[in-house]
């Protein structure tokens, strides 16, 4: 009865769905070379690419359903499973006995290049991941696209910016659509380069551009675990191939020992992506970029792909970590996740920056999902990625919207917001609906995924877990609650009540009558000569007040008047992911028995898939998270009003005051000593020594070696006259900051100072000693 | 023919080479020194070729030769660009990189 | 040390002989270019080393790549160095300031080297022959290494000269 789909063709849609990324990228493409000739700066291609990208997401989606739905719906028809799909390799594996069928995902892979006998693939590997995340993030992006059409309007870098988040998502549907895991690499490591140029995207500012370098050279750390994990699974198995892999790491014959290096090899690398404790500080510190930028990393793209990784390797994962022996093993995977729920979420009680509050809660949530994938809960910890998507891009745009229109280019909740909620009824609106997703309240998106990981931690028989969670639940209402209080309560301050920080500034230049659009000094960046023109949007981030702009024409408001609500190109996204945020969790509502997102998605156990035990949802189950949540929304709002309101309070300055909050409060504001632990200690404790060592050995040994070869005292007295004095007093004379040269590279100064023979002779002899060595060893 | 002859004029080139690289001050002296060095692993590569009855070592001798063609390149616009700023090319005088 | 290397036997004498004057003639340059005080008699001496490793490698039937090395090194790079001579020195002439102060520092390390490679290869291969009837490799089959296994690497090649290039302009540029 299902003998269309025995036919060569999956459905155009599905065997075509590698175009998706081909889009974007031949987009970046144009942008980059056209970009800046054409009427709107190459942002046009941009958004049309995200939107013909998410028209053949949804035909994808559309027939993967249709799919899964003609194989579930004909029980027994394992002739479905064995279709011949396209251009696939020939894999045609058996259904499982007995259970539901496994839909077979459309695969197709072509020969990208080959070396020495390797062939290097690129190709698609389509099933219900990879199209849930391909839905996802064109959708996300398309919006924030529109979005960022009026938030960087006048930047200097307009078009760059279109190009690196075109190219961005173009790296990200890559990586989701991966066949194999080269190309999953090469996505992965697109979407770091890309994130790299989005979050130092103002880099003129040197805050900014610290973060790039943090996130980048962060995520690089765990990258290392990828490359490794790679290759342990390539050396073991002797293929690239996910779907391969996913066979052998489920066969029983497979060596435990091998899953579980490459399971932790990649695990790092998930954690430097994903943000997981202890690799998570470079999140926060990525919100220097502009917000679109990190609604869109943080939301769907960048943040997820660990997540993702864990999830499309699961087999690895599950077995490598033997997370299927219930409880009785407290796996990588979810102590991780769990330690990095309750470490986020108590760093976003104390942020002031708004966005910081979100990207702490971010990296939470993220922690669930990661704890949802260790203890087994496949499914929910899937459904999380979806529904965090919508929810958290849509709390980042409204704190973008804030910021764009109500404060002055401000983040700061407590100097220049507050009293937002009349003012920006569309803003605060979808900000209150997103908030009650993200704290997982009944009948919002979150309650439907969040609920789901924490009742299959208890069920799976990690109760450890179970706790967690619950704990996570309290202190992500808690928290949130918090910064809504703060935003859109009380009474306006700073920026929000329409005061200016430079005011006397921008009389001066007034009075000069200077036109610094596009000037990028941060100190002096006030383009409000020309109130027709937009400035440089430059910098939004971290207190920087500067490049306030005159939305001058088509904002309708005076330059330094109280903002209303934004103008539609913002608005608009913000509107539709706040119905999302509302609605999208109904796809899998356990407490209505919709499991359609389970149907679709969940790959059903077989030679490639670990069989997923599913909690059964009871109201009773999910009762201690609601009351924990509005224990939180009513604990922490009535903190909030005492501690912020305006009514005068004995809470006020309790820090302050008691020395065991103080220092609690002191512990958090530094992140828990994190920075500095890596900074101070681990690189000067690794970096230090080293350089010190290497300064020794070329004083004392290598020069040693050269003067004892040359021979005589006066020899040694003429090089210490030489190189010490006139080298060391030299350099100290030249640089004036020989002080400060003590530091690393001052240590490693000594090595480099440019007797390039010296060294060369040192070099090769050192070579050919070695090769003696060799030769007499072998002999 | 042995091949040994082939190896070991390699190898008498290859340390005139190094030689060089060692006691040469001029820079574009090194730069000389180098391509005898690389010369002289081609001889091997070509040798060793002949040798086994394969391809793979004239491949590899054809890249170095590419290889080496840019290295030169860029060397001597490294060179072009140093004694335009500083009237010299003298290796020990660019002893600058003190920090 | 000659003696083994030219441990000439009955077979192949004529080839045995082109290689050891081609040989001295190369070893010969090859120390003009280490010693010399002129840059340019350095730089002529190079060609000699060069045109006499093509000579060589036509001995070894490699003759495809002994035109390259013709046109690639003898031609152009050669070319490259003596522009780079006269650009950075007009004096043609003797020059004493080409040695490092150390120069002698290299002669041990080379001949340590030397020492080391010798013994290695004459212990290594003792008198193992080259196939007589070495024939030359056909440019194709070249071209379907270089295009075929190889394609990686040529495709690195590439963008390495595009690069170098860029590079060179960029870095000789007068601005």
């Amino acid at each position: 009865m299902l003998a269309h789909e025995t036919a060569a063709s999956a459905g155009w849609f599905l065997d075509n769905a590698f175009l998706i990324p081909v889009i974007p990228a031949v987009a970046f493409a144009v942008i980059i070379l056209f970009g800046k000739r054409l009427p709107m700066k190459g942002s046009e291609v941009g958004i049309v690419s995200m939107v013909g990208a998410l028209v053949l997401a949804v035909g994808t989606t559309y027939q993967w359903i249709q799919r899964v739905d003609a194989v579930h719906g004909g029980e027994g028809e394992h002739a479905v499973a064995r279709g011949v799909y396209g251009f696939a390799r020939g894999l045609l594996p058996q259904a499982a006995e007995g259970g539901e069928p496994y839909v077979e995902p459309v695969i197709r892979s072509w020969v990208w290049w080959q070396s020495g006998g390797l062939e290097f693939g690129l190709g698609q590997h389509i099933d219900g991941l990879a199209v849930m995340l391909l839905l996802l993030v064109t959708f996300i992006s398309t919006l924030v696209q529109i979005f960022s059409l009026e938030y960087v309007r006048g930047d200097r870098r307009y078009t760059h910016f279109f190009a690196s988040l075109t190219l961005f998502s173009a790296g990200m549907l890559a990586m989701v659509l991966a066949e194999n895991t080269v190309q999953l690499i090469l996505g992965w490591e697109i979407m770091g380069l890309c994130s790299f140029l989005l979050i130092g995207h103002w880099w003129e500012e040197q805050a900014n551009s610290r973060a790039a370098l943090k996130a980048f050279f962060t995520v690089r750390v765990g990258d290392m675990g990828l490359l490794v994990g790679v290759a342990i699974l390539f050396g073991a198995f002797g293929t690239f191939s996910i779907q391969e892999t996913s066979r052998i790491a489920m066969d029983p014959a497979t060596s435990q020992t091998v899953l579980l290096w490459a399971a932790i090899a990649l695990f790092i690398a998930c954690i430097g992506k994903s943000g997981q404790f202890p690799l998570h500080t470079w999140l926060p510190d990525a919100m220097a970029g502009p917000t679109p930028v990190s609604s869109l990393l943080h939301s769907s793209t960048m943040v997820v792909a660990g997540v993702f990784l864990v999830a499309r390797l699961y087999p690895v994962f599950y077995n490598g970590f033997d997370i299927a022996q219930n409880g009785n093993s407290l796996n990588f995977i979810a102590v991780i996740g769990g330690i990095t729920i309750v470490i986020a979420a108590g760093l976003a009680f104390v942020q002031n920056d708004i966005k910081k509050v979100l990207a702490y809660s971010t990296v939470s949530q993220l922690g669930y999902m990661m704890m949802g994938l260790g203890v087994g809960a496949w499914t929910p910890a899937v459904f999380h990625i979806f529904t965090h998507a919508f929810f958290k891009c849509a709390l980042f745009l409204c704190a973008g919207s804030i910021s764009h229109t109500a404060s002055h280019h401000s983040f700061d909740m407590k100097k220049d917001m507050g009293g937002l909620l009349k003012r920006m009824p569309i803003t605060s609106g979808v900000w209150m609906v997103s908030t009650l997703a993200l704290c997982g309240v009944p009948f919002f998106s979150g309650f439907f995924s969040k609920d789901e990981i924490i009742d299959n931690a208890e069920h799976n028989g990690y109760p450890i877990f179970f706790v967690i969670g619950l704990i996570g639940a309290f202190m992500t209402t808690a928290y949130m609650t918090r910064a809504t209080y703060l935003t859109f309560f009380g009474s306006p301050r700073g920026a929000a009540a329409g005061e200016h920080h430079h005011d006397e500034a921008h009389a001066e230049e007034h009075e000069l009558g200077l036109a610094t659009v596009g000037h990028d000094a941060p100190a002096d960046a006030h383009a409000h000569a020309d109130h027709t023109a937009h400035a440089a949007h430059g910098h939004d981030a971290h207190g920087a007040h500067d490049a306030h702009d005159a939305h001058g024409a088509h904002h309708a408001k005076p330059a330094f008047g109280i903002a209303g609500e934004s103008p539609i190109l913002i608005a608009a996204p913000i509107a539709i992911l706040g119905v999302l945020a509302v609605v999208s969790g109904y796809i899998n509502a356990a407490p209505f028995h919709i499991e359609k997102f389970l149907e679709w998605v969940e790959p059903r156990a077989s030679e490639f898939a670990p069989a997923i035990d599913h909690a059964t949802f009871a109201w009773s189950k999910a009762m201690p998270s609601i009351v924990l949540v509005v224990l939180g929304f009513v604990v922490s709002l009535a903190i909030s009003r005492s501690v912020f309101g305006d009514a005068p309070s004995k809470l006020k300055g309790l820090t302050e005051r008691n020395a065991v909050l103080g220092a609690g409060h002191r512990f958090l504001v530094n992140k828990y000593y994190l920075d500095a632990l890596y900074e101070n200690v681990v690189v000067k404790a690794v970096a230090y020594p080293i350089a010190q060592a290497a300064y020794w050995v070329n004083q004392r040994v290598l020069d040693g070696v050269v003067n004892a070869a040359g021979a005589g005292g006066r020899r040694t007295g003429e090089w210490l006259y030489k190189y010490v004095d006139q080298g060391a007093i030299d350099g100290l004379a030249v640089n004036g900051s020989g002080k400060a040269a003590r530091g690393t590279g001052g240590a490693l100064r000594p090595l480099q100072s440019g007797k390039v023979n010296q060294y060369g002779a040192l070099l090769f002899g050192a070579a050919a000693v070695g090769a003696l060595v060799l030769v007499i060893a072998n002999i | 023919m042995l091949v040994n002859n082939f190896l070991l004029l390699g190898a008498v080139l290859f340390c005139i080479g190094v030689y060089g690289v060692i006691a040469r001050k001029n820079a574009v002296m090194v730069l000389m020194s180098i391509e005898l060095i690389l010369n002289s692993v081609n001889l091997n590569f070509i040798a060793f070729s002949t040798l086994h009855g394969n391809i793979d070592g004239n491949t590899l001798a054809l890249f170095i030769i590419g290889v080496a063609a840019a290295e030169v390149g860029v060397g001597l616009a490294m060179v072009l660009l140093i004694f335009r700023n500083r009237k010299s090319i003298a290796l020990d005088e660019l002893s600058e990189m003190k920090g | 040390m000659s003696a083994v290397i030219l441990a000439a036997d009955d077979i192949q004498v004529a080839q045995n002989i082109g290689f050891g004057i081609i040989a001295a003639i190369m070893v010969i340059g090859a120390l003009k270019v280490v010693t010399s005080k002129n840059v340019v008699h350095a730089a002529l001496s190079l060609v000699l080393v060069l045109s006499g490793a093509a000579a060589q490698y036509i001995l070894l039937g490699a003759e495809f790549v002994a035109v390259s090395q013709i046109l690639v090194y003898v031609g152009a790079v050669m070319v490259l160095f003596l522009f780079g001579v006269m650009l950075t020195r007009a004096k043609l002439g003797k020059e004493t300031d080409l040695d490092q102060p150390k120069a002698w520092l290299g002669v041990p390390v080379a001949l340590l080297m030397l020492g080391v490679l010798a013994w290695v290869l004459i212990d290594g291969f003792q008198d193992e022959r080259l196939p007589a009837d070495a024939t030359s490799k056909a440019a194709v089959e070249i071209s379907d290494s270089v295009l075929g296994p190889a394609l990686v690497p040529f495709l690195a090649l590439t963008f390495v000269l595009v690069a170098a290039v860029i590079g060179g302009i960029v870095l000789a540029r007068k601005d």
